[in-house]
């Protein structure tokens, strides 16, 4: 703990002395209100690394070990906090829009999984997955290695797979979780990027957009697993990456990728839903009415509320004629699906996950819609998910499918 | 030298002295430790970002309505007390003449009689402040020395100060020296403790909304 202690930066040391304990940042997050017990009030859950910076390197910190006011904190106080800091944590940054003192929170207990990891307390499931990702590339072993299911879906939906060209316009990635259970999202990643025309390709060597280490907090891990990916679209001379539906890899490609591998990165980093509310808005990309009915939106976190991603999915949705009805807390407001930051992960979460996720379900409920839409796999996967849990009505469905099925005329290219 | 000599005289240059450098030394701290580029590439312009802080100063200083159904009433209660504060410290014609004896110039007083109902109403938020803080599950599991030091010592301040302007419970130059000496209490504390947010509300507000605005995210 010395060393998170001594290692903390300017800005985090900051936002760990603007804290003046109001408590409004519980009334933000899902795991609170859910269950009305403190201990899952957003700023606690960085409490041991508060007690620790206050005692090691904040301004008065020889006074603080002089006359013993913060303790050390102790191995049993972190085990504890691991339920708080990943079990009941999304990283959802709903707390940071709260805060009346402007505090990052997400950005604390970011920082606080980082430390968390390096004192070997990131849940198991997480780390042997960013341990399995860092080493070969994926984050569990599969059946077939997933260039041959990339390829596979191709040829079930016959459908073009751009692989490992030597050079290329855009480089495609794809969420291990559409290539496990959304076979249909990577076959429309690949349908309305050669309707487009553009000059793309997925690369065996760095084909998974998720990050595990970005989960379970292991720094060097998350850097070692983004590079992998960087290497790959500076190898074909990627102008563009292009991150899939995949919430979290944005936000460790779009937000973070760059300052771990220690330099901007030589090409631009653009979600898949972003990129064509872009073409669309040049004239490129030409979208029939889709017949979806009253239809619903779930805002994922990290790509809308922590990425800013929130007018191209309604553009999208409105250039198809999509009759919208917002959910209560929408765009940068909504609540998480309680699935992100690794949650769904870990198995042990599931009753509190569960839990927290009947607010979300009543509130997409009550919006009366019959079509249910998203632009992250993971969310999806933890609405199905509960759709099997709570016997729910409702089924997810991907912005991007829902793209691939209504294009209309040729691409100009890009 | 009588307590309200001492507590206005070298008291309370020694509690001055203590705060100028305890808040410069809490501020410069900050400088010693890393900062870091963000090299990512921004969505939003560097004026955008910056424009984006200054409006999160604003728009920070209320809930925004998806949160106010949850927040309205303990925002609320906050604001209200510091505001009585502000009006009773910076509004009194005693304050100002201090005040005025420090920085060389004054301003208008409000009336004696409307800083009295002032004073009163600040002293029960105070009290609905602490009762909040005991039994409110999540205030209580955060409180520690530093949220009830701060507020015994500003309520000190509070209290002394109504006693010294009402003439109950002593002669008005022990009371005026309780007031003024539990003041300078305030002064030496306000470095060490969560009092400096003063000084960190402001720029705190603004680095998050820039940062965010940054993104292009919503703060």
């Amino acid at each position: 703990m010395r060393g998170f202690a001594q290692e903390i930066g300017a800005l985090s040391a900051f936002r760990l002395e603007s804290c003046i304990h109001c408590g409004i940042c519980a009334d933000s997050c899902h795991f609170y209100i859910a269950t009305e017990d403190p201990q899952y009030t957003p700023i606690w859950k960085v409490e041991p690394f508060k007690q620790a910076y206050k005692r090691e390197a904040s301004a008065f910190a020889p006074l603080v070990r002089l006359l013993g006011l913060k303790r050390e904190v102790t191995s049993d106080q972190l085990a504890h906090w691991q339920h708080l800091l990943f079990d009941s944590c999304n990283m959802c940054g709903r707390c940071s829009l709260i805060c009346p003192m402007g505090i990052d929170v997400a950005a604390l207990i970011e920082q606080a999984r980082h430390a968390m990891f390096e004192a070997g307390l990131a849940p198991q499931e997480l780390y042997h997955k960013a341990a399995h990702q860092r080493d070969t590339g994926q984050p569990e072993e599969s059946a077939e290695p997933y260039r041959a299911q990339l390829l596979a879906i191709g040829m079930q939906f016959d459908v073009a797979i751009p692989l490992d060209k030597p050079e290329a316009d855009l480089m495609l990635c794809v969420p291990r979780t559409d290539i496990e259970h959304y076979p249909k999202a990577v076959a429309a990643l690949a349908r309305v990027m050669s309707h487009l025309g553009v000059s793309c390709t997925f690369r065996s060597d760095g084909l998974v957009a998720e990050n595990y280490g970005y989960f379970a907090g292991g720094k060097a891990w998350q850097r070692d697993i983004s590079r992998r990916l960087i290497d790959q679209a500076v190898a074909c001379k990627a102008k563009i990456l292009i991150v899939p539906e995949c919430g979290h890899a944005y936000s460790a490609l779009r937000w973070e990728a760059a300052d771990l591998y220690g330099k901007p990165l030589p090409f631009k980093v653009r979600s898949v839903t972003e990129y064509l509310a872009e073409q669309l808005q040049a004239g490129r990309l030409k979208l029939g009415a889709a017949a979806s009915g009253a239809t619903t939106f779930h805002d994922p976190c990290q790509l809308v509320r922590k990425g800013g991603v929130n007018d191209a999915p309604r553009a999208l949705m409105k250039a198809m004629g999509i009759d919208l009805h917002e959910l209560k807390n929408h765009g940068g407001f909504s609540f998480c699906c309680g699935g992100g930051g690794g949650v769904l992960d870990i198995e042990r979460a599931a009753p509190l996950r569960y839990r927290t996720m009947e607010n979300k379900l009543r509130e997409i409920d009550d919006t009366g819609a019959q079509t249910f839409l998203t632009s992250c796999s993971d969310c999806r996967r933890t609405f199905d998910d509960a759709q099997a849990h709570f016997n729910w009505q409702k089924t997810p469905n991907s912005l991007l499918e829902l793209v691939a099925d209504n294009l209309i005329g040729g691409g100009g290219g890009a | 030298m009588d307590l309200l000599s001492f507590a206005r005289g070298t008291g309370l240059k020694v509690a001055l002295a203590v705060f100028c450098l305890g808040v410069v030394w809490r501020i410069l701290a900050f400088a010693l430790l890393r900062i870091r580029r963000d090299l990512n590439e921004p969505r939003a312009s560097v004026p955008r970002s910056l424009a984006g802080g200054v409006l999160a100063i604003g728009s920070r200083s209320w809930p925004h309505p998806e949160f106010i159904g949850r927040t309205g009433a303990g925002e609320a209660l906050g604001y209200s007390y510091h505001l009585g504060l502000f009006v009773v410290v910076l509004l009194f014609g005693p304050h100002i003449t201090f005040l005025g004896s420090l920085f060389g110039f004054t301003w208008p007083a409000l009336p004696s009689s409307v800083i009295s109902v002032i004073s009163v109403l600040t002293f029960t938020l105070f009290l609905a402040v602490l009762f909040r803080r005991v039994t409110h599950p999540v205030l209580r599991m955060l409180s520690n020395f530093d949220d009830y030091f701060s507020w015994f010592i500003t309520m000190l301040v509070i209290v002394t100060g109504l006693a010294a302007t009402a003439h109950v419970g002593g002669p008005y130059e022990t009371l005026l020296g309780l007031h003024i000496l539990s003041f300078d209490v305030l002064l030496i504390w306000f470095p060490f403790g969560k009092l400096m947010h003063a000084f960190y509300i402001f720029p705190s507000r603004a680095i998050n909304g820039s940062l965010l605005a940054r993104k292009g995210a919503v703060s």
